[in-house]
């Protein structure tokens, strides 16, 4: 199988700190990977630099087009690479503010993407929104509101159906569940899982959370001082780690 | 005779401690096992002598130092220790079914959901895999009530049986089985040894752990001792 995304010796430096470093990895289509490592760690600038959002100064980001072509993402113009994230991409920010628009209505965030994709009918349109805000449970009396008045858990749901409506190919998302209630985040990390199974969802999660990753990925990365110490299987590298950092992060784990 | 379905080529797995100085405790040195399908092979001794990592190793939970597990996989013959993830993913979808000790719970999850992932996750139509899953439970005696409900607040056997149903609701070739009746009331158990008894029957080859002499004498053909055992 080929893979969507290849990353090849991926290196960005912020003067003498080497942020990520050398970093390769491969996803593939229909898998999740669950990116993991403490602040500091590089993992989101892995992710910013992988979205090309930050120049690298070394490396590739290869992604396969559902056309069969293969572009080179952090070598795309910035209109090429905007159109890319609007269509066959999807990015979910840890901050729901970050990626709604906060003074337009729940619904009308989640039209906005299908307009974008080139959706013209308004009864389809509003069939497809709503359908979407239920797969998300939010309740559809809510769709005339706007995401100010919801809770954190409700704009990451949002967020997500946002995100999910345009059928992207590849679901980056950072933190998912950072700064919710731990009730809340059982909640949208069930969603999520069956979202990536009944969908066929490859995606790449940058979380700190080892039960994250345990719940979601099929495969693990774990990111030290801007290298990737370990990888391989999830429940391999959270039940038998062979680096000490990851030993360190397991055993630290709450309910690892 | 037929070809082995799993042969495990003296594998060696030694744990290194590096939060506790370093140290190094050796488990598994130069283990081999050879199995047929219709057979079952049970691995006794104390705990602590590495039956469960021997097992976790076939299931490719447990990475190992040395050695080779080749496991036969429809028409292609594959090494579990070289696998890639996703190579790995499918083996366990379409070859080996893994029976753990404990149900890994999700919060919210109903226990049907549960049980019948296993069978959607290999493309199994949603009404069939509910019609093989709820055939199960109420093999298992699991009463409807509880279908819906997230095993969380279950008692251990009833997790257990839960977790039974998931792995036995695909026709794996090859099982592995921690301690599957370790939890259940004799009522249960019976249960369980009948529906491993039918899928031995099949064709199943099975590794298990039983520390309850009845279920190892009627569901193994010969043990493999570890550590100081007989």
């Amino acid at each position: 199988m080929t893979p969507l995304l290849s990353v090849r010796g991926l290196t960005k430096r912020y003067g003498r700190i080497v942020a990520c470093d050398d970093v390769s990895l491969d996803l593939y289509p229909g898998q999740v990977l669950g990116l993991v490592g403490e602040s500091g760690s590089g993992k989101s600038t892995l992710l910013r630099a992988l979205v090309g959002e930050l120049e690298s100064d070394a490396g590739e980001v290869i992604y396969r087009t559902a056309g069969g072509d293969e572009l080179t993402v952090n070598a795309l113009s910035e209109a090429r690479r905007r159109k890319l994230m609007r269509t066959e991409w999807g990015l979910v920010h840890q901050n729901p503010r970050d990626g709604l628009r906060m003074h337009v209505s729940a619904g009308a965030n989640v039209a906005e993407r299908l307009l974008d994709g080139g959706a013209r009918h308004y009864g389809t349109i509003r069939e497809t929104v709503t359908a979407w805000l239920r797969e998300v449970e939010i309740d559809v009396d809510r769709a005339d509101d706007r995401p100010g008045t919801f809770s954190g858990g409700m704009q990451q749901r949002l967020q997500l159906a946002r995100v999910l409506v345009t059928h992207p190919r590849l679901v980056l998302m950072d933190e998912p569940t950072g700064g919710l209630d731990l009730s809340v985040q059982a909640r949208l990390l069930d969603l999520i899982r069956r979202l990536a199974r009944t969908l066929g969802l490859s995606m790449i999660v940058v979380t700190h959370d080892i039960g994250v990753v345990r719940l979601i990925a099929d495969h693990a990365l774990v990111m030290r001082h801007g290298r990737i110490v370990e990888s391989g299987v999830a429940d391999r590298v959270l039940d038998d780690p062979q680096d000490p950092y990851t030993q360190l992060l397991v055993s630290a784990a709450l309910i690892p | 005779m037929t070809a082995p379905v799993l042969q495990v080529d003296r594998i060696s797995k030694t744990f290194t401690l590096h939060l506790q100085g370093g140290v190094s405790l050796p488990v598994l040195r130069e283990r081999s096992l050879e199995l047929r399908a219709g057979e079952c092979v049970a691995l006794v001794g104390a705990s602590g002598s590495g039956k469960s990592t021997f097992m976790r190793a076939l299931y490719g939970n447990y990475g190992v130092d040395r050695g080779a597990i080749v496991v036969q996989d429809g028409d292609d013959v594959v090494d579990v220790t070289a696998l890639t993830s996703q190579e790995l993913a499918a083996l366990r979808t379409r070859t080996i079914g893994y029976v753990s000790q404990f149900l890994r719970v999700i919060p919210r999850v109903p226990a049907l959901e549960i049980a019948m992932e296993p069978l959607l996750t290999r493309g199994t139509e949603r009404a069939q895999a509910q019609e093989v899953v709820t055939g199960l439970f109420r093999r298992l005696d699991i009463p409807e009530r509880m279908w819906q409900l997230s095993p969380t607040t279950f008692s251990g056997g009833e997790k257990q049986r839960i977790n039974l149903a998931r792995t036995l609701a695909v026709p794996y070739p090859i099982l592995l089985l921690d301690e599957p009746t370790s939890a259940l009331d004799a009522a249960s158990r019976e249960r369980v040894i009948a529906l491993l008894l039918e899928r031995k029957a099949a064709g199943a080859a099975m590794v298990g752990i039983f520390h309850d002499d009845e279920v190892r004498s009627r569901l193994a053909d010969r043990t493999i001792p570890f550590g100081d055992a007989p």
